[in-house]
């Protein structure tokens, strides 16, 4: 678990970093930050836990 | 296709033999035991694989000559083991490129080196790139040599009967027409199979969405023989292109076709040069090309849902199309033909019982749903069908550019042989083992002495053992002994202990294998693996 504060650290560099990337190009990044993240965690099984809890809500 | 005004076999770089359909006519009705249809690299190879058994056949091929063009390229270490038992590999050591490399590349710039498993104690590289034409004239020389083959050139397959313990083909020659009755049959007659039509069977499987032009061209390129796929190349944006290197200076460039790119535009001579021209820019080569010949493949995984159809057995293309990348087509075809071969092989002679025939479909047909599984894989990566998939694709390829981790994605699934471990004619698996090659895969390869274990294997079964004295007590077995000595590259290789024993089939799969063996056990998996009666 992060703490609160690191949290918004990566929430905050997030908005700046997809704000700064064209609008075409944002799916892509974000797909490549998932392999890299997912590179350093080495845990396939909790990467796909994390994969379908992000998809549930979307039309919340 | 080739260049206007060059004629279907007119090539730069190799002559086209001429046969004449068969002179003498007076016993082409003569009964036989084995019929093959089909001349290609797999007909020719079951014919060789029966003769080597001592089993006469007539082979029966439409033309008049081999197939036209370069087709496949690349041949499996399997099946130069398989050409090394028909005793056929030298020339093709002679004349092939091995290798064991590949680098992908996206965007100009290289995102991977892979190397495919290789080492000192392998005999063969785990890749050769040969033209077809090549792997059909040395396969050619070897079934001229043979007189248990009689070969039938421009002799074309048009009835296929079922006929009391048989079959009975009509057969039509440009000097007239017979009947020649079969016990069994081998329809290795290809992708377009006459005989599978005839016997009402279909295909069956999908079509991905991917079509590749393969074009060959001749040109003094230097660079090593090393597999390159170019993703996303500048000159075919959102596309993939393989380039492999083969012998007489010939390069094989197979390009993936946009969506919706017109297929009889993209194999206009002018379309496919400007396409050629665009790709040797890529790859920085800016010297004189001669065109040489081209085509066009899709990625299909169809198959046969049975390979037999009571006297019919059939190997090859006629059995299943899988897509180009896996280079699955030709060795997978070349393994049906050896398998069918001993088995069929034995029946006849009494060796074996017939129900031994039953378990080349769950072998062979396992074999290439497994490349499907894997040329699916691959064909969601080089051809993406939606999307999602070609979002994540293009993240890998992307990110591979600073992170190697991710280029790994790009690695094409290898090309390792298939384990036949739901085969009816296996034993289970000694649990005491541990490490090691399981029954139903091939036998590894390591060194003894000036030699390879391929090379002790016997023409038939062959039982490796490791100090314990078998030969006494089984003589009456058809079984090549061969004994190894404990603590060797061998014995580490099969995770082999002095009282360890491996039985070896004739197609160099492992029919049983026991941590502590006794006479009787192998006496009993050798009669099963024939499917006879056991006591
Ligand atoms: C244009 C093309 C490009 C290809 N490119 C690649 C590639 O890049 N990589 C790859 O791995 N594979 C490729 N393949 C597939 C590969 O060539 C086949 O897997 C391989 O040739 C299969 O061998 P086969 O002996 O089963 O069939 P084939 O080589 O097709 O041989 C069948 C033979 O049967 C004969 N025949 C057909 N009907 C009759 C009849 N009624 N009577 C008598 N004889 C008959 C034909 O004349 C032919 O000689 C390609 C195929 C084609 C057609």
């Amino acid at each position: 678990m992060m703490t609160p504060a690191d949290l918004e650290t990566v929430y905050e560099a997030m908005a700046e970093q997809l704000d700064a990337i064209a609008p075409t190009k944002r799916e892509l990044f974000l797909a490549k930050l998932v392999l890299l993240l997912s590179n350093d965690l080495a845990d396939a099984e909790r990467v796909r836990q994390c994969i379908a809890e992000a998809a549930g809500n979307l039309d919340a | 296709m080739r260049p206007a005004g060059r004629a279907e076999t007119d090539s730069l770089y190799f002559t086209y033999p001429h046969f004449d359909p068969p002179a003498e006519r007076s016993q082409l009705s003569d009964p036989a035991a084995v019929a093959i249809v089909g001349a290609g690299p797999v007909g020719l190879t079951a014919a060789l694989a029966l003769a080597k058994e001592g089993i006469r056949s007539v082979l029966l091929d439409a033309k008049a000559t081999f197939n036209d063009g370069s087709r496949a390229i690349c041949i499996a270490r399997q099946s130069y083991h398989i050409l090394d038992r028909l005793g056929a590999v030298g020339p093709f050591l002679e004349k092939s490129l091995g290798w064991t490399t590949g680098r992908s590349f996206y965007r100009g710039r290289q995102i991977l080196e892979f190397q495919m498993p290789d080492s000192p104690r392998e005999k063969y590289r785990p890749m050769y790139n040969l033209e077809q034409q090549y792997i059909e004239q040395f396969l050619w020389d070897a079934v001229a040599r043979e007189p248990l083959i009689d070969a039938r050139w421009q002799s074309r397959v048009t009835g296929v009967e079922d006929a009391d313990a048989g079959v009975l083909l009509a057969v039509e020659d440009p000097l007239g027409g017979y009947r020649l009755k079969a016990d069994w049959l081998l329809a290795a007659d290809g992708a377009r199979s006459t005989v599978r039509g005839l016997r009402d069977l279909r295909l069956k499987g999908e079509n991905f969405e991917g079509r590749y032009v393969i074009a060959d061209v001749q040109m003094d390129h230097d660079y090593p023989t090393i597999r390159r796929a170019l993703f996303d190349p500048d000159c075919r944006r959102g596309g993939t292109i393989l380039v492999h290197r083969q012998p007489d200076n010939i390069w094989r460039i197979d390009y993936q076709l946009r969506d919706g790119e017109d297929e009889a535009e993209a194999i206009r001579e002018d379309t496919v040069r400007a396409s050629v021209a665009a790709v040797l820019q890529e790859i920085g080569y800016s010297g004189a090309w001669d065109l040489e010949w081209w085509s066009i493949y899709s990625a299909n995984t169809l198959a046969l849902d049975d390979y037999r159809d009571g006297r019919v057995f059939f190997i090859g293309d006629s059995a299943h199309i899988v897509p180009i990348f896996g280079v699955r087509g030709l060795n997978n075809g070349l393994a049906d033909a050896q398998n069918i071969a001993w088995k069929l092989a034995r029946v006849l002679q009494g060796k074996a019982g017939e129900a031994l025939l039953d378990s080349y479909t769950p072998e062979r047909r396992g074999a290439t749903l497994d490349v499907f599984v894997n040329a699916s894989k691959s064909a969601r990566f080089m051809t993406p069908p939606t999307a999602g998939w070609q979002l994540m694709r293009d993240a890998a390829l992307n990110l591979a550019l600073s992170h190697p981790f991710a280029g790994a994605l790009a690695n094409p699934r290898q090309m390792t042989p298939y384990t036949y471990e739901d085969s009816p004619i296996v034993q289970p698996d000694d649990p005491a083992f541990e490490g090691g090659p399981c029954p139903g895969a091939t036998l590894p390869e390591a060194r003894v002495e000036e030699c390879f274990l391929s090379d002790l294997l016997g023409p038939g079964f062959t039982l490796m053992s490791f100090g314990a004295d078998l030969a006494d007590s089984l003589s009456d077995l058809d079984i090549t002994f061969v004994n190894l000595q404990p603590a060797s590259e061998a014995a580490e290789v099969l995770a082999a202990e002095a009282t360890s024993a491996y039985l070896v089939r004739p197609d160099m799969h492992i029919a049983a294998r026991w941590h502590e063996v006794d006479p009787d056990s192998i006496r009993q998996a050798f009669i099963q693996s024939l499917a006879g009666e056991t006591a």
